[in-house]
């Protein structure tokens, strides 16, 4: 088993054990889809209209909240400087540690979406949309996210700082994301446009997240 | 001199002492003569004086892209040369661009009042420069977070580097867009489509905003290399207390 295959096992192996917190993103992402309508009011209509825009706030906001248990449990055991240490390039190591997560976290969510659009009164043509587009975006989410887990990685009362740093970076994402959702739903622009854009923000972050995070490891462990 | 004794804190602390009292003159000849130009424009035709809120909008938006080139240019130094002032430049520029970014949307929002009708709208440039604002304020968070001013320096850094990415795509938001903020009209291929009697004063406006942060910008150096001065002696003589 190589080292990277081996880092991969380990960390989702954790995170779906007692304590590791796999299923509680999915398990936040429903409760916001219910709090949604309870303050917007029941309109099925109106539901159904913001309702890419719900699904997709739930699941960015349940990728952000699961992210301090990406790297900072492992740096507060020591596994973390064997990582750094180790003979994996660091950016591989991070990457897999993002794909760990993605797996357990953003996958879920994924196939969560369309139980919850039920509740949202989405067709079936908006459910699709709605689940390619996650399928597509989460990764750049969990990219994105770990470049700010990495950045705050050592402070114990960093508080909101890891939310502040990473929303901002996850916008264009967010922008896409739903612009395609909603673009296959009412047009007039067509699925492909927004949709290919949002493919090329999760190839970028899939490159840049790994390497940003790499580098504030390094530069934060001196 | 050469460049690199800028580098030793006390030679640029020496330096930029005796620079200071000048360019701070240059700055308020600048304002002045802007001032003068600003009067003399003629009023749009269409809009009126409240056209000329323009000669503060515009070099303020300028300068908020501008100053995070300069701190992005200051974490490369950080990061890839290890200068020594490089940390200091970029945390003293921080709350300076900050500044710009909020006087930017504030005087455009009141702008857009009387012209569009509207305070705000979600449109690609305005979304984009309030993102920008956003980030300027999770910088200022992140250096205020780590204790150790050289770690905050490189986590600082990184985090400008990737941030660098928003300023493109403010560029050119509203050329890839359909926005409601006007189009490109200077900085555009083609050359700019404004008239000289407003193209002057908005460039003589732009310049002495310039020097403006230049002048904040040396001034906060100088008061951040005294500060760690200050951290380094309280922590020396705390070592000694407990030596002692």
């Amino acid at each position: 088993m190589t080292t990277l295959g081996a880092l991969l096992l380990r960390d989702v192996r954790l995170s779906v054990r007692i304590g590791g917190g796999a299923l509680m993103g999915v398990l936040f992402f429903l409760i916001v889809v219910t709090l949604v309508p309870l303050a917007a009011g029941p309109d099925l209509a109106l539901l159904a209209r913001i309702g890419p825009a719900i699904l997709w706030l739930g699941a960015l906001l349940a990728s952000l909240l699961t992210l301090d248990r990406l790297l900072a449990a492992d740096h507060d055991d020591g596994s973390l400087d064997l990582v750094l240490m180790g003979r994996a390039p660091l950016e591989l190591a991070v990457a897999t540690k993002a794909l760990a997560h993605w797996l357990t976290t953003g996958l879920p969510l994924v196939i969560a979406a369309p139980v919850l659009g039920l509740f949202l009164n989405l067709s079936p043509t908006a459910i699709g949309a709605v689940m390619l587009t996650l399928l597509v975006g989460t990764p750049a989410l969990t990219a994105t996210g770990l470049i700010g887990a990495a950045l705050a990685v050592a402070l114990r009362r960093g508080g909101l700082l890891l939310p502040v740093l990473v929303l901002p970076l996850t916008v264009p994402v967010l922008v896409f994301g739903v612009a395609s959702a909603n673009a296959a739903v009412v047009g007039p622009v067509p699925f492909g446009t927004p949709f290919t854009i949002l493919c090329a923000v999760t190839l970028v972050s899939l490159v840049v997240g790994p390497f940003a995070a790499a580098a504030a490891l390094r530069h934060g462990m001196e | 001199m050469p460049l690199i004794d800028l580098a030793n804190p006390t030679r640029f602390l020496s330096l930029s002492g005796r620079l200071l009292p000048w360019l701070a003159a240059a700055t308020a000849v600048a304002f002045a003569v802007g001032s003068v130009y600003v009067a003399g424009a003629p009023d749009d035709y269409q809009q009126g004086a409240t056209a000329k809120i323009m000669f503060i909008h515009v070099p303020n938006a300028w300068l908020a892209m501008f100053v995070w080139a300069v701190m992005s240019a200051a974490a490369l130094g950080t990061l890839v040369w290890r200068h020594p002032l490089a940390d200091v430049a970029a945390k003293a520029a921080a709350p300076l661009g900050a500044a710009f970014t909020f006087l930017a949307l504030v005087t455009g929002s009141l702008w857009g009042r009387p012209m569009w009708g509207t305070y705000w709208v979600w449109d690609a440039r305005l979304t984009s420069v309030l993102v920008l604002f956003i980030m300027y304020l999770g910088l200022i968070a992140l250096w205020r977070t780590v204790e150790d001013p050289a770690r905050a320096g490189r986590a600082a850094a990184i985090l400008t580097l990737v941030g660098a990415i928003n300023l493109p795509i403010i560029k050119f938001s509203v050329d890839w867009w359909n926005t409601l903020h006007q189009p490109a009209s200077v900085f555009r291929a083609g050359g700019p489509t404004m008239s000289a009697s407003f193209l002057i004063p908005l460039l003589v406006m732009a310049l002495a905003f310039t020097l403006l942060f230049v002048t904040l910008h040396l001034a906060a150096m100088r008061n951040e290399i005294l500060r760690r001065r200050v951290r380094t002696l309280q922590m020396m003589q705390a070592q000694a207390a407990v030596g002692a």
